[in-house]
């Protein structure tokens, strides 16, 4: 297991697309997304060190979720600079495949898979080697209390089952950066702190949370982004 | 496991577990050729008559798959998972069009013996009809696969998957049908230009497979 992560380290570092030493992990100006007539997103500048937590607030329609998805590489600004683990948004955003750790308000499971298997998927999708994988997973699911749901049907786990699941595919290949909406929703306060840990920034980890709990996104938070 | 072998054994999974793409495939074609055989009032079918019929019918249950392949991925974000790792996005075009291969072959198996019970007198020419049908599934299924994910992304999805594929696959029918006409002869079959068929459907499944390898990443672009 070690020696995997020591594998992916590497890859990271080879890669031209990582973060030079002293870089920001995030940086963004004038970064705007219009949909049609309407701005989904207005002009947004902010800067993220390596290793901090960015938190995002906001009402809604304001733009958060928007935001996220730029910086995951889903979906292209209108205009703006956007320099996301030392890749140049739109242009470079193939450099972040693989590096981002993604949770949006649906999750990325198949209804029709096991929790197991949507994770096993996205272990394969990400070249996790087959036994790292099913250790890793085994963990996980272990860490957010779900290895005796663990082959059931995700369709019929409840909305904060699927979370806690969601929230392990998400980090489930160790990325650099986790671009989190509302990571707390549906999770009870006994789940809110089994998945504290797994998605905490710090180290090499930089970090983005979207929340509507203003109070205790500013606590967990090295700076804030307000939008609208 | 590749992420090729990962997407391809999903499907199969979720087909096998939910079985909401095959059974409602054969069951389209076994109900098309009764209404065939009681609306031609014919008990035997040869010649172009046998070809057009079984090919027409393949095509449409065809359909029904085609615009299911991507409804998970639709709705159930299997879309970002793909564009989040570090894959291309041509992998799941390949694991998608493997996937719709695999549901037509099943379909013909179940499909075409009952065909052949229905308006065959003889059976002698599945075999070499059998090669025909392999190439023309490979073409439909890369095809399918290219229109499905635009279909996808539009809100007129049930509508144009089959307004943009079928005027593609008219060259897949054409070639299916001729070599069928002559397969399935009164007399047994006649393999004078069976070739060029295979050499049409070859060409239009390579030229399809390379149209889907190059324009798939794009499409799964916002």
């Amino acid at each position: 297991m070690v020696e995997q992560a020591a594998a992916l380290a590497d890859e990271a570092a080879a890669d031209p697309g990582s973060v030079r030493p002293g870089a920001p992990a995030i940086e963004l100006e004038d970064l705007r997304r219009d949909f049609g007539d309407r701005t989904g997103l207005a002009p947004t500048t902010v800067r993220v060190e390596v290793g901090e937590s960015l938190a995002v607030l906001g009402p809604n329609g304001s733009g958060k979720s928007t935001l996220l998805r730029i910086l995951a590489g889903l979906l292209r600004p209108t205009e703006g600079r956007a320099v996301v683990l030392g890749a140049s948004l739109p242009k470079e955003r193939h450099r972040l495949r693989g590096r981002v750790g993604y949770l949006g308000h649906q999750p990325l499971l198949y209804r029709d898979l096991s929790p197991r298997e949507n994770l096993s998927l996205a272990a394969a999708l990400h070249g996790l080697e087959p036994a790292f994988a099913r250790t890793r997973i085994g963990e996980l699911l272990e860490v957010v209390g779900m290895e005796r749901r663990a082959d059931d049907r995700t369709a019929e786990l409840s909305a904060g089952m699927k979370q806690r699941i969601d929230i392990c595919r998400a980090v489930l290949h160790e990325p650099p950066l986790l671009l989190l909406d509302e990571p707390d929703s549906h999770l009870d306060p006994e789940a809110r702190r089994l998945i504290a840990p797994l998605i905490a920034a710090g180290g090499e980890r930089t970090r983005v949370v979207v929340s509507h709990d203003r109070d205790a996104a500013r606590a967990g938070a090295d700076a804030v982004l307000e939008l609208g | 496991m590749t992420p090729y072998a990962a997407l391809l054994r999903k499907d199969l999974r979720v087909e096998l577990r939910t079985l909401r793409s095959l059974p409602a495939m054969a069951l389209f074609a076994v109900t098309t050729f009764v209404i065939f055989r009681f609306g031609l009032d014919r008990e035997q079918l040869e010649g172009d008559l046998a070809a057009g019929v079984l090919v027409a019918t393949l095509l449409f249950a065809a359909l029904l798959a085609i615009n299911r392949l991507f409804v998970a991925e639709r709705e159930e974000g299997g879309f970002d998972l793909v564009r989040l790792a570090p894959i291309d996005g041509t992998v799941l075009f390949a694991a998608k069009a493997s996937a719709l291969v695999i549901y037509l072959v099943v379909l013909e198996l179940i499909a075409v013996p009952i065909f052949a019970l229905f308006f065959l007198d003889s059976a002698s020419g599945l075999l070499p009809l059998a090669l025909i049908l392999l190439l023309a599934d490979i073409g439909l299924a890369a095809t399918g696969t290219v229109i499905s994910t635009i279909a996808t992304m539009s809100t007129a999805r049930d509508l144009l998957a089959p307004l943009i594929l079928l005027p593609l696959l008219v060259p897949v029918v054409i070639a299916a049908a001729g070599a069928g006409e002559h397969l399935l002869a009164s007399g047994g079959p006649d393999y004078g230009r069976f070739g060029t068929w295979l050499l049409l459907l070859g060409l239009y499944d390579s030229v399809f497979l390379l149209v889907g390898y190059a324009v798939f990443d794009f499409l799964l672009e916002d």
